[in-house]
């Protein structure tokens, strides 16, 4: 493949894991998070840039940690146990890299990367990267897409919600329920995209 | 005492009291995607209860040896192991089935349920309370699941498990695609978890009003 057919790729795989293949609207990761916290436009904002940025780093981290140790050892089940630590420990250093050097960032990103760790997304792109056998680049583009995408959701979904705090909602549908049922709206939208454009 | 419990107050509050699907809708990340059909949501609700059963059983037996500093760690690694072993063996005999689950399997790691039972109930309760209060947390989520899927399926498809359904897989019934596709699965979880809260707010209601 040439080189301008190369990164015309990237960007098919970049724009349908924001679109398409929206990792929480039509693969279901990190739904606890974005259901608890898209209560307010600003947090999900916050939450939604630490996504972005620790899932991009974290399924290239785990991309070498596969190449370059699992498969060379015919190690691969061992990878859950390996993903997640290599997860917890970027979120850790991270925290601390920030904690030093910028306090007003880790005023507004800070609290959310330890929620990170347990986000179902964070993990699931990095396994999916692995069943979809990606290349780093591909991986990356990955990674990044589907953070943006994550972000995109729950900012849209904490927009809705601030509107509805004045809204007549059933008694037993108030909280998840009516939140599932604009999750479903959205999905119905992002459902829109497919036929644009195709990731595999 | 949070220790002494019933055994049948332990099964009734993990199936209902405290249900964790619809009291808090956790943990539904790993296994809604696997909804679109019955038999998928039979093997994943398997691997939730089998997960949650043993790793509260293993989280308790170690519960005075494990150091309190480092209890979240070694909970992430018991969980991880029963992981590990329910997805070998299911990528060994049943290989079709593991394709088609693709990550969810091992997503059930970070599924707060169980990371919950073990940090709520297993780590101030003997073993075999707790592997029946693990059990029943994953069957009372396994429940509701399944309740999805079949509704999903019918309404999809026109079958469940695969069998064709009487009026529904005739030409009788148009197939709503849209169950199958990802807002289904968002749709009718919204409804059960309305229908199933309302049901407990009216039980609530006179409750309350009984007392007064």
């Amino acid at each position: 493949m040439t080189f301008g057919g190369h990164m015309i790729h990237l960007v098919v795989i970049l724009f349908a894991s924001v679109f398409t293949e929206n990792i929480l609207l039509a693969r279901f990761l990190g739904m606890c998070s974005f259901l608890s916290v898209s209560r307010q436009v600003k947090t999900a904002v916050g939450l939604g840039f630490a996504v972005v940025f620790v899932m991009t780093f974290t399924v290239a981290l785990d991309w070498l940690a596969f190449q370059y140790i699992l498969q060379p050892f015919h190690l691969e089940f061992f990878r859950f146990i390996l993903f997640i630590i290599i997860i917890a420990a970027f979120v850790q250093f991270v925290e601390m890299v920030i904690e030093r050097y910028s306090p007003a960032l880790y005023q507004t990103l800070g609290i959310f990367l330890p929620l990170i760790t347990v986000n179902c997304a964070i993990l699931g792109a990095s396994l999916f990267m692995v069943i979809r056998d990606y290349n780093l680049a591909e991986g990356i583009a990955f990674g990044l897409g589907s953070g943006i995408g994550w972000m995109l959701a729950i900012v849209a979904m904490a927009g809705i919600r601030e509107k509805l705090t004045t809204a007549r909602i059933p008694a037993g549908l108030q909280g998840p329920g009516i939140t599932l049922i604009i999750a479903g709206l959205m999905a119905l939208a992002f459902i829109g995209f497919t036929g644009v454009l195709s990731g595999r | 005492m949070l220790g002494k419990k019933k055994t049948k107050d332990v099964v009734l509050d993990a199936l209902w009291g405290d249900n964790p699907v619809f009291r808090q809708v956790l943990g539904i990340c790993s296994a809604l995607a696997v909804t679109n059909l019955v038999i998928n949501t039979v093997v994943m609700s398997v691997a939730v209860i089998f997960t949650t059963a043993l790793s509260s059983f293993t989280v308790s037996l170690l519960r005075k040896y494990t150091p309190r500093v480092v209890r979240m760690m070694i909970e992430t690694l018991i969980i991880a192991f029963y992981v590990i072993l329910f997805d070998q063996a299911l990528k060994a005999y049943w290989p079709d089935m593991s394709r088609s689950l693709g990550p969810y399997v091992g997503l059930i790691i970070t599924n707060c349920i169980i990371m919950g039972r073990a940090e709520a109930f297993a780590n101030a309760n003997p073993p075999a309370i707790s592997f029946v209060d693990g059990f029943f947390s994953g069957a009372g989520y396994a429940i509701v699941l399944l309740a999805v899927s079949v509704v999903r399926e019918l309404l999809g498809m026109g079958s469940i498990l695969g069998i064709p359904m009487p009026y529904f897989s005739t030409g009788l019934w148009d197939r709503w695609i849209i169950m199958v596709m990802p807002p289904g699965a968002f749709f009718t979880l919204a409804i059960i978890v309305w229908i199933l809260r309302s049901v407990k707010l009216a039980h609530e209601a006179k409750i309350q009003g009984a007392k007064k």
